[in-house]
């Protein structure tokens, strides 16, 4: 009894060290925006905050839409948009910094005789109206359709790259990368779309429009599944000291592992 | 002087053993009450962040909407097919794992020669030990495939699928307590069937079988609980998509309703989420009260 009583006097000291070292005064860089690029500016943040002890970096995830309009009335230090910005949010006052790429390959089952498709193509195969794979020059097999659940990053990517919001008809919805890598390898009908960042080897990975899917070809800008994450900031108003050098941070060289190891394709060298 | 008073009159100073026993009893008490508090604050929880996106949505629209499309431009939040899902997935489950389980259970309890029966009890034990991801696994990988082939149909990830796992994973509630109320049935019924010239297969299916009547009942009630709170292995085996239930489409039940859009929800999306867990709290306590109404009633008998 007498050494539990000790344990956790210990305990308690050692919370209340912790707190006063957390209590120690610290500067604040909030961010608003994307839940595409939650995994992101979350790894970001992280590796940040363990370098700097003093600041404090939130993320509220909110949609790249509401992100922006956040960033140009002040409400946060930088705005996340997983889409580059409108021209007229640009004349708003708006500029724009590309941290990251976020490329998605197109999987299909590695018995399938399609090796690339348009991006009109795909679109046409996940909203049904192309529901045999003979019409794409494959085999003559139905198409099964598989994508993420409402929500996920990934599916709404996928979808508005290739303009296919609310109209995709799935065949199966599942919650993760490797689910879905898995169900198009079992299914010799299936396509699915996933991060380029996952392990790809099981499926085959479509060319789209003659370009494979690598870190070279979205970064050049020939593979069109792509979308830049964006950082929008005010153009004429400068960032606070904490919020400028995280900013500095994350588009340096620097935090490009950190990046890459959160899935997506880095800008800086 | 209240303390003092209150120790006098429990007389703990004449018989500290008493004082103690009260205190282990108190102890006892205690951790009783985190069971209860337990039960209370999911309770409270559940109603006061489920009740109010009902109320945004319209508890008509909620409930008997059919269209479920919580991210797009134009929400809808119908939680119908999950219910229907839900409802189908486990009626499916019980009209294939009931008569597996009690048959199961009468060969077991009456006919079965007594090493096949220790070798069957020990795999039922070691099936009901088996954790549903892996149930879900085998399913994903042999059954949906299977069912593809089997049916030729474009994806095997159906509601089939999804209800052939259920009735598997039900099996050793069913079979388990189906078991011991067959044990109870006393002997001097069976022996005076016997006696009366029935032979044991009569006997079984009319004198024993409907003297353990409420305790199948019983059996069939928790494979239903079970069944309707299973998530993790049909969310393998279902395909997740939101579609009214049908044997061969992908389907989504309310159990993986909440499971599958939980990590990336915001706003009303995430409350309707617990809106469906609150739906689906409500079906596991209907349940439960027919499971207590049934099991009182077998002992008023």
């Amino acid at each position: 009894m007498r050494k539990i009583i000790a344990f956790m006097m210990i305990a308690l000291f050692a919370a209340g060290f912790a707190f006063a070292g957390a209590a120690k005064e610290s500067a604040t860089v909030s961010t608003d925006g994307s839940t595409s690029m939650e995994k992101v500016i979350l790894s970001l943040a992280e590796q940040y905050m363990a370098d700097n002890q003093d600041v404090n970096v939130t993320y509220n995830p909110t949609g790249s839409g509401t992100g922006i309009t956040a960033a140009l009335e002040g409400r946060c230090d930088i705005g996340l948009s997983s889409r580059a910005l409108k021209a007229e949010e640009v004349a708003s006052g708006l500029k724009e910094t590309i941290v990251a790429l976020d490329g998605i390959a197109i999987i299909v089952n590695g018995d399938n005789t399609v090796s690339d498709l348009t991006i009109e193509q795909i679109a046409a195969l996940f909203s049904g109206d192309i529901t045999n794979w003979n019409e794409v020059g494959g085999p003559d097999a139905p198409v099964v359709p598989i994508g993420r659940e409402a929500g996920s990053g990934t599916r709404d990517g996928f979808e508005s790259i290739t303009g296919t919001e609310d109209v995709c008809k799935y065949s199966q919805e599942l919650t993760s990368t490797g689910a879905v890598i898995t169900a198009v390898a079992q299914n010799p009908g299936a396509i699915g779309y996933a991060s380029l960042a996952s392990n790809l080897d099981s499926v085959k990975t479509l060319t789209v429009e003659g370009v494979a899917p690598s870190e070279e070809t979205v970064k050049s800008g020939e593979y069109k599944i792509q979308r830049p994450f964006v950082f929008a900031t005010l153009a004429d108003k400068p960032l606070s000291d904490a919020a400028q050098k995280f900013f500095d941070y994350c588009v340096s060289s620097d935090a490009a592992s950190i990046i890459a190891g959160a899935g997506a394709v880095p800008v800086a060298d | 002087m209240n303390l003092s008073q209150y120790i006098a009159e429990k007389g703990y100073k004449d018989n500290p053993r008493r004082l103690v026993e009260d205190l282990i009893q108190l102890v006892f008490l205690i951790l009783g009450l985190v069971a209860v508090g337990s039960v209370l604050v999911i309770t409270v929880y559940l109603v006061v962040s489920g009740l109010p996106a009902i109320f945004k949505i319209g508890p008509v629209e909620f409930l008997f909407g059919t269209r479920w499309a919580s991210t797009a431009s134009e929400p809808a939040f119908g939680i119908l097919p999950f219910i229907l899902t839900s409802i189908y997935g486990t009626a499916g489950a019980i009209i294939i794992g009931v008569p597996i389980g009690f048959f199961a259970a009468v060969f077991l309890a009456k006919m079965a020669p007594k090493k096949v029966r220790e070798v069957m009890e020990l795999c039922i034990g070691v099936l009901a030990g088996i954790p549903s991801v892996v149930y879900g696994l085998v399913g994903m990988t042999i059954l949906v495939p299977g069912i593809r082939i089997l049916f030729n149909v474009p994806d095997g990830a159906t509601l089939l699928a999804a209800i052939v796992v259920l009735a598997v994973m039900i099996l050793p509630s069913v079979i388990n307590v189906s078991l011991s109320a067959l044990q109870a049935v006393p002997r001097e019924f069976e022996e005076a069937s016997l006696a009366l010239g029935a032979t044991s297969t009569e006997t079984y299916f009319r004198v024993t079988v409907p003297a353990a009547k409420s305790g199948i009942f019983t059996a069939i009630v928790l494979g239903i609980g079970r069944a309707i709170g299973e998530a993790m292995a049909i969310m393998m085996v279902a395909g997740n998509v939101a579609n009214m239930p049908s044997i061969f489409k992908s389907v989504r039940f309310l159990t993986t309703a909440v499971a599958s859009e939980m990590s990336y929800s915001s706003g009303l999306q995430r409350e309707a989420l617990f809106s469906i867990a609150l739906v689906l709290f409500l079906f596991i306590m209907i349940i439960n009260a027919i499971l207590n109404v049934l099991k009182t009633g077998g002992k008023r008998k």
